[in-house]
């Protein structure tokens, strides 16, 4: 069997996103942070590092809301909380 | 303004609110039902299981514990009764696979977008009272006493909060329960369901009707990683994923869905699973810091259960069934409290002295050095045996006109010579020390 692209597999999932992100990052700690591991171990890749503007992107969007970066993140620069109760992602077959 | 707080305060007020709707919280909140208590239980999601994900199975004992009829009723998918074990290596795996007896069954296959739906409504019809796509956000606190919490909408009061919100429990930690989680403490699993129809399913696993099996996977895309990967059949579909400790995946810098796509096209793996589509995707913590890690289990006016207590015996792939018994002796000892009007701390104790008789701190105390040992040996224990495991299977079921004397001494030689004495010494006395605090002390 082929494997799916993950924007595939993120495209199996209901998601009904908030208007304001649930997960925000303090950008000063993600400008001198060597490994920028929110970037690889996210499973929806929900973080993008754009070198040029030296910002972190955050597509909350596709967030599966496992809590992953915010205990990964070597400066525990991620606030992180749950969407709104209405919003997030639904699993129906896990 | 005091008669309008009064006022809210009694509108809201119930005897025990439960912070979500998995297993651990519908258990407690339909224990206290049932019993005549008021229940209020707060789940996040749009529906019980909305936001959940596991390997997985449920276990047959520690379900008919809280319902008893849930052969009949609930939504399952399979009926386990095959188990295995597979190492793979790059190419080339093995397998020991043990079949139950057929009368024995001791976990179902169940998905839980529908079991949880399933269970939370039989809580309704006990007569738990139900609000979902609530997020609840802080917990009030009276003078050291927990005494209701804040969602998003508005304050509900209670004389007991039972805390059932998963493993990231944001609560706990607020409540002051317990420190922050590190990369040690928890998995990261990602999972991927792949639709194919019941009798390929069934003509792949060998398995007949509604029998199931369950695989775990070890070596292979995660070798070197503390971590494994599963397998398990529904009835028209196969979960399949993988779960690695967040600090090695974190070093390995690798994406864990690829190395998902990875273990899915070893040889062993990719014809079990061929013209499958994956239908769902999903990825979740699981606790893993063990009986080390446990919080505070208990405190004036709260109890913690199911994963945010970090009930996870991850050797034997329990979770959902500490979770449910966790979940009623938390109920229990409400039922108690609430019969004394004692809410204190010292009343509250009953929860951690009833954890501590049954299964849940044994066995979680039995393997309180498992992954501390396995962490410290895992190049050993999840990466080189492995290897040695199928070089040696590749050498007693080789036919190549080599002398099978040559063949052995040959095994032993490099079983010898490919690793230090001191490395060898050390994962001795790693598996004497584990055999030692598992058996004896």
């Amino acid at each position: 069997m082929k494997n799916k692209t993950l924007e595939e597999k993120l495209y199996t999932l209901k998601f009904k996103p908030d208007i304001y992100s649930h997960l925000k990052a303090n950008q000063e700690f993600c400008k001198n942070c060597e490994s920028k591991v929110c970037t690889t171990i996210c499973p929806a890749n929900v973080y993008d590092w754009l070198d040029a503007e030296q910002k972190l992107v955050i597509n909350y969007e596709n967030c599966l809301e496992c809590g992953a970066c915010r205990i990964a993140c070597p400066h525990s620069a991620i606030e992180w909380r749950y969407p709104k109760g209405t919003c997030g992602v639904t699993f129906k077959k896990s | 303004m005091e008669n309008l707080t009064d006022d809210i305060q009694f509108k809201n007020r119930t005897e025990v609110i439960v912070v979500g709707g998995g297993p651990a919280g519908v258990a407690c909140a339909i224990t206290l039902a049932r019993a005549g208590k008021e229940v209020v239980l707060i789940e996040r999601g749009s529906f019980s299981g909305a936001k959940n994900m596991f390997g997985g199975a449920i276990y047959t004992d520690a379900t008919r514990e809280i319902f008893p009829d849930f052969e009949e009723n609930a939504p399952i998918e399979r009926r386990n009764v095959k188990h295995d074990y597979v190492v793979l290596n790059n190419e080339d795996s093995t397998t020991i696979s043990y079949r139950n007896k057929p009368a024995e069954c001791v976990s179902y296959t169940v998905m839980r977008g529908k079991f949880d739906r399933w269970a939370v409504e039989e809580a309704k019809k006990a007569g738990v009272i139900v609000i979902e796509e609530t997020v609840v956000e802080d917990l009030i606190i009276d003078y050291g006493q927990v005494t209701g919490v804040k969602t998003e909408v508005e304050d509900y009061y209670a004389d007991i909060v039972v805390l059932a919100d998963g493993v990231n429990s944001l609560l706990a930690k607020k409540a002051g329960l317990r420190e922050n989680l590190s990369g040690h403490d928890v998995a990261l699993s990602v999972k991927e369901v792949i639709k194919l129809d019941s009798r390929t399913i069934n003509d792949r696993f060998n398995l007949k009707d509604d029998e199931g099996s369950i695989s775990t996977i070890f070596g292979g895309a995660m070798c070197g990683m503390l971590g494994l990967g599963f397998m398990y059949t529904n009835k028209d579909s196969i979960s399949i994923g993988l779960g690695i400790t967040l600090s090695d995946l974190a070093k390995s810098g690798l994406k864990p869905y690829e190395i998902l796509d990875k273990v899915k096209t070893h040889p062993t793996i990719a014809p079990l699973i061929k013209d499958g589509e994956t239908v769902e995707y999903s990825a979740h913590l699981i606790p893993e810091g063990g009986y080390k890690k446990i919080p505070t289990l208990y405190a004036a006016g709260v109890m913690v259960t199911g994963d945010a207590a970090m009930f996870v015996n991850n050797l034997h792939w329990e979770g959902t069934n500490l979770a449910m018994i966790s979940g009623k002796l938390a109920g229990e000892t409400a039922i108690l409290a609430l019969g004394k009007k004692d809410f204190s701390e010292h009343c509250l104790k009953i929860y951690q002295e009833k954890l501590e008789k049954s299964f849940i701190m044994k066995d979680l105390y039995t393997y309180r050095n498992l992954m501390d040992e396995l962490s410290k040996r895992k190049d050993s224990f999840l990466n080189y045996y492995l290897i040695k495991v199928n070089a040696f299977f590749a050498m007693f079921t080789s036919a190549n006109g080599k002398p099978k004397r040559e063949l052995f001494r040959k095994y032993i030689k490099h079983f010898i010579t490919d690793r230090s004495f001191t490395e060898i010494f050390k994962d001795i006395w790693c598996v004497i020390k584990l055999l030692w605090s598992i058996l004896i002390k």
